[in-house]
């Protein structure tokens, strides 16, 4: 359903191109989930921004690759198209719904303004149908919270109403962005757990940015564990967990204090994370990584296949596997 | 003990916009909290946004005057503190905050910060402060060189060893951490949490660490006390709370913890409904809207605050 291929997304700022994407590829079945996963400034957030073509301009650019959507390429259309693509087929949960909902308009209006809009819908079906809406994400009450703004909700009930106008023309592939970082752990349980029944109802698509590894167990289908603006290893989740294949993933999953475990030494992961615009020209990991070899210093490592639908971009694995 | 709190309370005037100074309720930001912090030892405070973590915090750090209730320092109550008391207590307990992009002053030099908390009559020539930040510096892995830089040269850990740094170079008994984790790259969470170990069995510190990481807190704390609406629920050995939770507002909260394992997928329990507004908290037992095991008298009666097995205290009308 959506295939990217070599992604490329880069940013010119004054100091020099940034390459915040770096030849991202990846591909989504219907009904999905598939985790990009990461530290902050890996590129997570700015591959979703590059699928809906929502990259901040002029500064940052897509400069290559395809985005191949239902077997169209996004990267083609005339951004009237692109209008109709975003909100309708392909919707984006956010962050931080107090800043991605209107602190000036009611709840049922931001709804509606989207149902209205990709299905043209007028009167009473229109608000049927926003109603329906709001129910499909168990908001209580949802006749009398058409009228209500947002500082009015608390933090799960923005996220959901969020979703819900979202999920209003039942697109095919939601972005959720760190849906549930600005929320509580009991509600954000709430909060995926519902997340999940939707997408079984409708079969709809998610691609999930997080940085919470537990999120992605519990939740995920597949991983991509994203690193300096690639995708360093894929796989299913438990592909992934059971057998990391590059360093950087075995070292964020043994870095990771775990409710379950009690007291495992946590092994850090010396160093900090790359400067984008001033990458190294071999593995981007290569200064932090225990197991450096000199050929990482030299060239970015080929994709080594690790099982079925499982790869990772490491120099000791491809030695291992040669 | 160095610190114990007797039945806190922090309330704070809900005062509206157009009659300022009239109060018109009450917020009960912390609500009847008694707990103990022992030499050595890591209370870990859990709870969700709103619990009144924090506002314990602030009370613990004399940010805020309690409006009912005792604060005991190695057994001395704070409202009778002399001068010379406070000066010990400041110099005693200390805190680093959540946010190192915000808690560092970016205009002055670390050398600076760091020493910032030592009083100015403390008797140290300026070479002799100088050469103890720098000793502390090392201490939590920083380059002694780095005292003559600005927090922007450093990156968000950095920083946060450099907040480190400054509370203990009044060599304190106790640090609040608030949140000393949450702003931090995943992948240099681990290089905090271990240094905050290995200082707090090299120096003997005791810490009061809050946190709404329930993974986090396990891994630093001794014990922990769970909060929900500014009162807290439950408290027990670290281990014990997580392996056998009673209250069930921990268990849930537990549950809600995700385990860093795909197969590890357990009986989750999903709460309904949101915590509670903290000017107008549900009767009886605080927690009975959402409790999954609610009976009659929890709507009614405030659960007692009793010790349910050695050494693990809960309020909860189960048990």
């Amino acid at each position: 359903m959506l295939v990217v291929e070599d992604l490329k997304t880069y940013f010119y700022t004054r100091r020099g191109i940034t390459k915040a994407v770096d030849g991202v590829s990846f591909t989504l079945e219907a009904g999905e989930t598939l985790a990009l996963v990461g530290e902050s400034g890996s590129g997570k957030s700015v591959t979703c921004l590059s699928l809906v073509r929502l990259v901040p301009e002029p500064a940052g650019r897509i400069v290559g690759g395809r985005v191949l959507f239902q077997g169209e390429d996004l990267l083609e259309k005339s951004p009237a198209q692109m209008r109709h693509v975003r909100g309708k087929q392909i919707a984006m949960v956010l962050q931080d719904p107090m800043t991605s909902l209107n602190p000036a308009l009611t709840i049922g209006s931001q709804v509606s303004e989207v149902v209205r809009l990709h299905q043209g819908l007028r009167g009473s079906t229109l608000r049927e149908r926003v109603l329906d809406a709001l129910s499909r994400l168990r908001i209580p009450g949802a006749e009398t919270r058409l009228r209500t703004y947002q500082h009015q909700l608390s933090g799960g009930m923005r996220q959901r109403v969020s979703s819900a106008i979202a999920m209003s023309c039942e697109p095919r592939l939601l972005i959720a962005d760190e849906p549930t970082t600005a929320l509580d752990v009991t509600i954000q349980a709430q909060y995926l757990e519902l997340l999940k029944e939707v997408q079984r109802s409708t079969g709809v698509a998610v691609i999930l940015v997080t940085h919470d590894f537990g999120i992605v167990a519990a939740h995920a289908d597949r991983v991509a564990v994203m690193y300096a603006g690639r995708i360093v290893e894929m796989g299913s989740t438990l592909q992934v967990f059971d057998n990391p294949g590059h360093p950087y993933t075995r070292a964020l999953l043994r870095c990771l204090p775990d409710v379950e475990l009690t007291r495992h030494e946590l092994v850090e992961i010396g160093g900090q994370p790359p400067d984008l615009a001033r990458l190294p020209p071999g593995c981007p990991f290569a200064p932090r990584c225990p197991e450096r070899q000199p050929i990482c210093d030299e060239a970015y490592p080929p994709s080594v296949p690790l099982g079925s639908g499982h790869a990772a971009h490491c120099w000791v694995a491809a030695g291992a596997h040669a | 003990m160095i610190l114990q709190a007797i039945g806190l309370k922090k309330h704070f005037p809900a005062t509206s916009s157009f009659h300022v100074g009239r109060a018109r309720g009450w917020i009960k930001a912390v609500d009847g909290v008694s707990v103990q912090v022992a030499e050595g030892e890591t209370l870990g405070i859990v709870g969700e946004s709103g619990s009144g973590k924090t506002t314990l915090a602030k009370l613990f750090l004399l940010l805020e005057r309690a409006t009912e209730g005792t604060l005991l320092f190695e057994g001395k109550d704070v409202r009778a503190f002399t001068r010379q008391d406070f000066a010990r207590y400041r110099r005693s307990v200390q805190a680093v905050f959540q946010d190192p992009y915000s808690s560092l002053n970016p205009r002055m030099r670390v050398e600076h910060i760091v020493s910032e908390p030592l009083p100015s009559d403390n008797g140290a020539t300026r070479a002799e402060v100088g050469e103890r930040v720098r000793e502390i510096l090392e201490l939590v892995g920083l380059r002694r060189d780095s005292a003559t830089l600005y927090p922007h040269e450093f990156s968000g850990g950095q920083r946060q060893r450099i907040a480190i740094a400054r509370a203990l170079v009044t060599y304190p008994k106790l640090i609040i951490l608030d949140e000393p984790v949450s702003a931090l790259d995943v992948s240099i969470r681990a290089q905090i949490l271990n240094l905050l170990k290995r200082l707090q069995e090299r120096l003997g510190l005791a810490y009061v660490m809050i946190s709404h990481d329930l993974a986090a807190a396990r891994y630093l704390s001794t014990r922990l006390a769970v909060m929900y609406a500014g009162k807290v629920v439950e408290t027990g050995e670290c281990d014990a709370v997580y392996t056998e939770p009673l209250h069930p507002y921990t268990q849930a909260l537990l549950s809600a913890a995700l385990p860093l394992h795909p197969s590890a997928r357990r009986q989750r329990i999903i709460l309904a409904g949101e915590v509670p507004n903290p000017a107008n908290p549900p009767p009886g037992c605080r927690f009975h809207p959402r409790c999954p095991r609610a009976m009659p008298q929890c709507e009614s009666q405030e659960p007692e605050w009793r010790e349910i097995k050695p050494g693990r205290f809960a309020a909860c009308h189960l048990y």
